[in-house]
């Protein structure tokens, strides 16, 4: 277009901040959110509670295999290799739960979005500043798994190697943020399809088998098991797993990593996409 | 008598106004089939594997093992299909205030709320849950005989009244402390518990699941009557425990009910 004669409307209406703005605002922004976030938190502690209690699965699992392995160990895995890989599921999984796909596929839905839209700070980083700032209390309440884990396991966690230590805290940060992004994904997909939530659980089915969460890995049967190496699935939970409670060497554990990190770059490219793309849909609404 | 009438006709209405309802969701149907169909096979993997470790596990084979996951897969649709849908509706009146609308029909709220919705769809996991049984029975090389299927069937009825108090009490909670819509899945994620039998669990989880949640009413009695294993004297205990059960329920929800104070006021 030619500047003729608009050059006094673009002027009436705000240009979008560029990209370093953004992040510089929601920077800005952040301590204010965990803040609200926490404070949430605290005034929902029973709910808070009723949600840290619905894992009980690694529990159950754990109680079964050791019933199995009363007679002998299987695989690699006697029943101390048991408790220590379910106390670690359990103290993993909570660290790295997301509610993402519920609360966006709701949010679109009814159209509580609209409003998120007009607040000055990205909704996908006041959704991840929400889940940040559950962190903490979510680690106070598994302190207590991590105690018993330590007390039971603790010659075996992360075969005492410094190496391994700081592939854990990487490999926590990569499975917390594989997690959102699939979420933010799945939840995106709530622009586009009723059902959102329905492929939501379809992947859930998968990822109870494929990233440890029922099972360990090790035991799955030969082609499954080749399948789970290779899915992202693995990444959300039973790599962090398997490398803290020793299972895993130094080169196994980077490698792990290094494709783990491949893997939350995939996803949080292909997650802004369809968000992006979605956007543009729900603002068609009208909404 | 002219009340029991009654209270058929408006069954019948509710239960024609929720299946109308789900049939306007067609595809909705189809994805919701899939996803049972999914779930069944998620939860028959564990299983597999643990058998493909040993033969026995806590004095159960495999066959016998596959008894009571059809019981939980057929449970599991009576919960997921008839029970949940509807309890779960109450959670939400009560947050905001609609509960008014159902308190002032002239009928039994209790039972208003409870056949308010059904999810028709999950006649796949009762097909799947017969599947599940056919391929056990015909492991084990024998059938269960008229008298066994019998008291498994009473055992059911048992298990869906259990099943269905338990909720009320849930929902009860709701008028307490009113943000309470994840129980159902804390609800849920207990009663996937019920897929093993309850000789797996020992010490404290053992006490829970017998007399706290008790998954060993659930299903795993009711395997045992089918395998024809069942003493007489546990089904009259598991009976009487489970009427009481459901009449403490009903009570708590009397209770509840007067807690009830509106969004308004």
């Amino acid at each position: 277009m030619t500047t003729g004669g608009m050059t006094t409307a673009p002027a009436a209406v705000p240009r979008p901040p560029g990209f370093a703005a953004q992040a510089a605002r929601a920077l800005k922004a952040l301590p204010t959110l965990l803040r609200v976030g926490i404070s949430e938190v605290v005034a929902y502690r029973a709910e808070f509670v009723v949600w840290i209690l619905t894992t009980n699965m690694p529990l159950v699992m754990l109680a079964l295999w050791h019933a199995v392995a009363a007679d002998g160990p299987v695989g690699r895995f006697d029943q101390k290799g048991f408790t220590a890989y379910y106390l670690g599921v359990l103290a993993v999984r909570l660290l790295t739960t997301s509610w993402v796909v519920w609360q966006l596929s709701m949010e679109v839905r009814d159209g509580t979005l609209a409003a998120k839209l007009l607040r000055p700070i990205h909704p996908i980083v006041s959704l991840a500043a929400d889940h940040v700032s559950a962190v903490p209390m979510r680690a106070l309440v598994i302190s207590p798994v991590v105690a018993i884990l330590v007390a039971v396991a603790g010659d075996r966690l992360l075969r005492h190697d410094p190496v391994l230590v700081a592939v854990f805290g990487a490999s926590l940060a990569g499975a917390w943020l594989l997690i959102f992004f699939t979420m933010v994904l799945m939840g995106s997909l709530a622009f586009f399809v009723d059902s959102a939530l329905g492929i939501f659980e379809l992947w859930l089915g998968v990822h109870a088998i494929l990233s440890g969460y029922l099972v360990p890995l090790e035991v799955l049967p030969g082609w499954l098991r080749r399948a789970a190496d290779v899915l992202p699935f693995r990444f959300m939970l039973a790599f962090p797993v398997d490398n803290l409670v020793g299972l895993m060497s130094r080169r196994q554990a980077l490698l792990a990593l290094g494709a783990q990190w491949g893997y939350v770059l995939l996803f949080a490219v292909l997650a802004l996409r369809v968000w992006r793309a979605g956007l543009r849909r729900f603002a068609a609404f009208g909404g | 008598m002219s009340l029991l009438r009654r209270y058929a006709v408006l069954l019948r209405v509710q239960l024609t106004m929720s299946a109308l309802t789900a049939m306007q969701y067609r595809a909705d149907f189809l994805v919701r089939g899939l996803i049972a169909t999914l779930w069944m096979g998620v939860t028959l993997v564990p299983i597999l594997i643990v058998f493909g470790a040993r033969q026995t596990v806590a004095g159960w084979s495999f066959p016998e093992s596959l008894v009571v996951v059809g019981w939980f897969t057929l449970l599991h649709a009576v919960l997921e299909g008839a029970v949940s849908p509807s309890l779960t509706a109450v959670v939400e009146h009560v947050r905001r205030g609609t509960l008014d609308f159902v308190l002032l029909k002239p009928a039994d709220a209790q039972f208003l709320v409870s056949t308010a919705k059904l999810e028709p769809w999950h006649v796949v996991d009762v097909a799947g849950a017969l599947v599940i049984f056919a391929v056990a029975f015909s492991k084990l090389g024998r059938w269960p005989n008229l008298p066994a299927v019998g008291t498994g069937l009473a055992l059911l009825v048992l298990a869906i009244v259990i099943l269905y108090s338990i909720w009320i009490l849930v929902i009860s909670a709701s008028f307490w402390v009113v943000k309470v819509d994840n129980l159902s899945y804390l609800f849920g994620s207990l009663f996937d518990a019920a897929r093993w039998p309850i000789s797996v669990f020992r010490g404290a989880l053992r006490i829970v699941f017998t007399f706290v949640f008790p998954i060993a009413l659930l299903t795993t009695y009711p395997a045992l009557a089918l395998l024809g294993r069942l003493d007489v004297r546990t089904a009259a205990a598991a009976f009487g425990g489970g009427l009481a059960f459901a009449a403490l329920a009903r009570w708590v929800w009397h209770r509840a009910l007067g807690l009830y104070t509106s969004a308004s006021s």
